[in-house]
């Protein structure tokens, strides 16, 4: 009675699972019986069932007991069961990569790949490949080509399959079947067609020539597998990407025709296929792309949610480069956003945002709401991200947007969502000074709420910027104090930061937040109590200038060069305290790459992958970390640069050749204190040439000394090498701008192209006239970032030395470009995003900050007006008369 | 752009798998190394795939950088993945042919119970639809001939009573379900 009960609920509980409480060591004891003859193929199935079954599950086998097992597998030869048989190839396959001496099958195998029985032998095919290594393989090479050329398309499949994974192992024998692969493209089958194609281009792909023949002789066939014209499709669409690249065009038109033509095939997946292609095609027009955008929206109502899905997902792409070309598909888009599938709404709606015009943000944005609470995290941050782009191309329908961002954050969330809606918000905070105020509340609000200590810390830390120059700054310091109360330690800490900010810039609110400072002083934990202390005391001294460098302005250096400076302090002691001037600054991102993250981030934009994303952009800031800190590093190991100290700015490097010539040389030039290092990156694009002792002369002005040329000992075919120059900068600091003339010279030695190795040993020298080298004032200023420009300028006034001019620059007739100009010129880091020329106005001012190389700050202020071009009255102070002189003698 | 696609391969398929009505994997097969290398992070995405699909009746998601299309029925749930760049429509045409073989194997008893009485012959099916991550035969109605159904060659003569029954009983259910 018992057993029954118990059978009952084993039943019940593996729900009709007869291999659920199978275990490894018996199933292991039951392979005996594969020894028995006669062979009970029934049972012997059935074991070998569940063996495959418990690998399949994940069951690890060690290499003895995987060993035992594929001999008892080969066994089971003797048995004529057709099942069985098939089971013994799975086993096999299976088997093959974990137990030992598996080539013991090959004869076996080997025999049923020839045999008669076409059952086995496409399967025998693919399980003697998969056993099989370099060595053995010439044995059955024969056999093989046979296969490839077999009138079973099974078979003929398999070989081919087989033979494109022998590549990884043996690519060079598999590049021997190229002729019968070439018989195989025109077979009848579908498949076999496909498989065929795949394996001549992977043979073939190393040989633009050859690809561009197989394509062309393809195209003109036209293949009977869509899955082959897909693959086709592709090689096209790589072979276009290569030529635009390379800057050829010479089948441009016949491969996109073919393309095109692909968009009236009867398969869906081929349209689709070669609409995803001319979307994705670089330099794709607005014409070319008509018809693929067409096709896409007849899609958008197919009943089948794949074919929409992709539809709308391509769209989604289209909509970031070309929105004009998707507003067409706008109505058949509004009505995907109630599609039952949620991904295919999201995308629907994230493109809409993407074309629509601004009087259907509401109504989106409604439609949105209604559905968001239903999407995964990762959908959500796609709508986050199209509601952020939305914000910077309709700065006025910020109040609508931030509401709802608003109501998003509160919802429940993980981190990286949340992260991106307070990135958001802190965009358009920035971007829009309007909605400054509703969105510092918002994220007050938030994080009143957040369990996310790392976001805390960057709001608080936002707060403590943007807080004190708002109309009301008291209203902040609540929600700042209640984090001193209520969170971990990490949080108070940068609550206590943020607060000493409004005490440096609030003197009305100092008192107060002297008191707060005080009680937080009591605090637990040693770093609250640090920072309270250390506030409190710089504070208390209501030193301006004190003030404004100790809190207000902060850290301007970088940080790993900060560390590496103080460890080579601490171990070669020294007397001479520590300086901070020596440390490179820390490069300032350009405007774009905070605007955008990264390049990646924005094309990331539509995609809805949301760890990719997040590693672009961590990517993206490693670069940005410092230019400077990687050209650094290169420097140090160039042994004659060395003694010239700490590097201080290097600028972006200029081409001193065309791309196409038989040299290519770029020059970067770096500042040193006192020293002007050009490096000039050699690339040699001749393949029966060796360069030797490549060296650029350069004709420099009249002041530089020539101090050290490093020359580049050896330059072989498509290298880049890479040659110093090294001057002394003249004291005179007028004559640091001018323009150097430069020459590649270089000792040629004639080589055979294939080896590259040189001909004989003598060479002759040869020279390349290169474009000249200038050298301006925006590479001997490293930009700085002041956060409070006002207090920096005031407190300068008495100080640094003052120099006015007034120029009329007649070349510019708009103020943006009047900025821009400036800023590019002087090199020098626009403060308070003073570098945005509100709309409509005729007068606009600039600030600047900078510092000049041997670490004289510079502050300019350039008060622009518009009238029949643009008037500029340029206020320069700096702390070093000879450098103001500088800057307003090279404006001019 | 992003697109850049793929290197043209024949590599397409990332991943197959056919899982119970609790998520629980009863066959799975990933291609690639570089995706979900130990069974637990397959386990894992089985799961994660599973919750996320088993309601929603919607075909197709993208999950931890991958295409997955889908299909259900009864106890029953079929995946195929690829990467995020492929071709919706080949992933489909792919589970598609997954779905009609096994439901061909099945005789229409696409049930949870009944594929693991022909566990043998799914597996052998799987093994044709795809060999290493290409697409070896999307035809279901090939792939079933490759794989040799064994009650084919039982003469109408030769079967129970019980087992004629039963496929008339079917053929009529089918029928009317129609």
């Amino acid at each position: 009675m018992n057993a029954f009960k118990r059978d009952k609920k084993e039943e019940e509980e593996g729900s009709g699972n007869p291999f659920q409480n199978i275990e490894k060591t018996t199933v292991l004891q039951e392979t005996r019986i594969f020894n028995d003859c006669p062979v009970d193929s029934r049972k012997c199935t059935h074991i070998l069932t569940k063996i495959l079954y418990l690998l399949n599950q994940g069951e690890q086998l060690g290499t003895t007991e995987a060993t035992e097992t594929f001999f008892a597998i080969t066994k089971l030869f003797q048995s004529q069961d057709v099942i069985l048989r098939r089971m013994m190839y799975l086993g096999i396959k299976e088997l093959s990569t974990i137990a030992e001496d598996v080539i013991i099958v090959t004869s076996s195998l080997t025999k049923d790949m020839t045999g008669k029985e076409d059952l086995y032998r496409a399967a025998a095919i693919r399980a003697l490949c998969s056993i099989t290594d370099v060595s053995m393989l010439q044995a059955i090479e024969r056999y093989m080509k046979q296969a490839i050329v077999d009138r079973n398309s099974g078979v003929s499949s398999a070989a081919l399959v087989s033979s494109l994974h022998l590549t990884k192992i043996a690519g060079d024998v598999v590049k021997r079947w190229v002729n019968e692969a070439q018989e195989a493209v025109n077979s009848d089958s579908v498949m076999v067609q496909y498989h065929a194609l795949g394996v001549l281009y992977h043979i073939r792909k190393s040989d633009r020539l050859a690809v561009n023949k197989l394509v062309a002789k393809l195209t003109r066939m036209s293949l009977k597998s869509p899955y082959a014209v897909c693959m086709l499709i592709r090689i096209a669409y790589k072979l276009l990407e290569e030529e635009d690249s390379s800057g050829g065009a010479s089948s441009y038109s016949t491969l996109f025709d073919f393309i095109e033509s692909c968009l009236r095939h009867k398969s869906e997946m081929v349209i689709y296929e070669a609409a995803h292609a001319i979307v994705n095609l670089r330099r794709t027009t607005s014409v070319e792309l008509a018809p693929a955008v067409s096709v896409l929206q007849l899609f958008c109502s197919s009943p089948k949610p794949t074919l929409r899905f992709a539809a709308v997902r391509t769209l989604n792409k289209v909509a970031m480069s070309h929105p004009a070309a998707v507003t067409a598909c706008n109505l058949d888009l509004e009505n995907l956003i109630t599609d039952s599938n949620r991904s295919i709404a999201t995308l629907a709606i994230t493109t809409l945002l993407k074309t629509g015009a601004e009087s259907s943000v509401d109504r989106l944005m409604k439609q949105i709401a209604s559905f968001v609470s239903e999407i995964s995290d990762e959908f959500k941050i796609v709508v986050v991200q199209a509601i952020r782009a939305l914000c910077l191309k309709f700065p006025r329908k910020h109040s609508v947007l931030m509401n709802f961002l608003s109501a998003m954050l509160r919802d429940e969330g993980g981190l990286e969502y949340k992260a991106s809606i307070a990135d958001t918000i802190i965009t358009i905070i920035e971007e829009n000074p309007e909605a400054k105020e509703t969105g510092l509340a918002h994220l007050c609000e938030f994080i009143e709420d957040c369990e996310h200590t790392s976001l805390a810390v960057r709001i608080l830390h936002l707060l403590g910027k943007e807080g004190p120059r708002t109309k009301q700054p008291s209203r902040y310091i609540r929600f700042i104090y209640n984090r001193v109360i209520l969170e971990n330690a990490p949080v108070r800490a940068a609550a206590v930061a943020a607060m000493s900010q409004f005490g440096a810039t609030c003197p009305d609110l100092l008192p107060n937040i002297q008191v707060l400072l005080a009680r937080c002083q009591m605090d637990t934990d040693d770093e609250v109590r640090d920072r309270a202390t250390y506030y409190y005391s710089i504070l208390e001294k209501q030193d301006k200038s004190l003030a404004n460098h100790y809190i207000v302005e902060g850290l301007q250096v970088s940080i790993p060069s900060l560390e590496r400076a103080l460890h080579q302090y601490t171990i070669s002691p020294s007397d001479v305290p520590f300086d901070m001037k020596s440390v490179p600054l820390a490069a300032v991102p350009s405007a774009e790459e905070i605007v955008n993250p990264s390049g990646k981030g924005v094309q990331a934009d539509g995609m809805l992958i949301s760890t990719a994303l997040s590693g672009s952009k961590v990517s993206a800031v490693a670069v940005t970390v410092s230019r400077e800190e990687s050209y650094a590093e290169k420097l140090r190991n160039v042994p004659e640069l060395v003694a010239l100290g700490p590097l201080f700015r290097s600028s972006d490097p200029v081409e001193l050749t065309e791309s196409e010539t038989e040299y290519v040389v770029r020059c970067i030039k770096h500042s040193f204190p006192q020293h002007l290092v050009l490096q000039f990156d050699c690339l040699n694009t001749l393949n029966d040439q060796l360069l030797e002792n490549v060296r650029v002369q350069v004709e420099p002005p009249d002041g530089y000394q020539l101090v050290r040329e490093v020359p580049c000992p050896c330059l072989p075919y498509s290298e880049t090498g890479t040659a110093y120059v090294a001057l002394k900068f003249p004291e005179e600091l007028g004559a640091t701008i001018g323009t150097f003339n430069a020459t590649l010279k270089f000792l040629v030695k004639d080589c055979d192209p294939a080896t590259g190795l040189p001909d004989s040993d003598e060479g002759y020298d040869d020279e390349y006239m290169l474009e000249d080298v200038e050298v301006t004032l925006g590479d001997q200023i490293q930009k700085v970032t002041k956060t409070n420009f006002g207090a920096a300028w005031e407190e300068a006034g008495d100080s640094y030395c003052e120099l006015e001019d007034t120029y009329s620059l007649s070349s510019v007739s708009t103020l943006e470009e009047a900025v821009k100009d400036i800023v590019n010129f002087l090199g020098m880091q626009p403060a308070e995003r003073s570098d945005r020329v509100p709309e409509g106005k005729s007068s606009h001012t600039v600030f600047l900050a900078g510092v000049y190389r041997g670490g004289y700050d510079i502050l300019v202020r350039a008060k622009l007006a518009l009238a029949e071009g643009v008037t500029m009255q340029l206020t320069v102070r700096s702390t070093n008369p000879d450098v103001a002189e500088l800057v307003t003698s090279a404006v001019g | 752009m992003e697109g850049l696609l793929l290197e043209p391969t024949l590599y397409t398929v990332k991943g197959m798998a056919i899982l119970d009505n609790d998520g629980n994997r009863i066959l799975a097969k990933y291609y690639d190394k570089n995706v979900f290398a130990t069974a637990k992070e397959q386990k894992t995405f089985e799961k994660n795939l599973f919750n996320k699909t088993h309601r929603a009746n919607a075909e197709i998601i993208m999950l931890d950088g991958l295409t997955c299309v889908y299909r259900s029925n009864v106890d029953l749930f079929f995946y195929v993945m690829g990467s995020s760049h492929e071709n919706e429509l080949i992933l489909m045409s792919v589970l598609n042919c997954l779905y009609d073989a096994v439901s061909q194997i099945l005789r229409k008893n696409v049930e949870k119970r009944v594929v693991f009485d022909n566990l043998d012959i799914v597996m052998l099916a799987m093994d044709e639809i795809c060999d290493g991550g290409i697409i070896m035969e999307a035809d279901s109605s090939a792939v079933v001939q490759r794989v040799a159904l064994r009650t084919d060659d039982i003469p109408l003569g030769e079967q129970t009573v019980a087992q004629v029954l039963q496929s008339a009983k079917e053929q009529l259910k089918w029928s009317l379900l129609k």
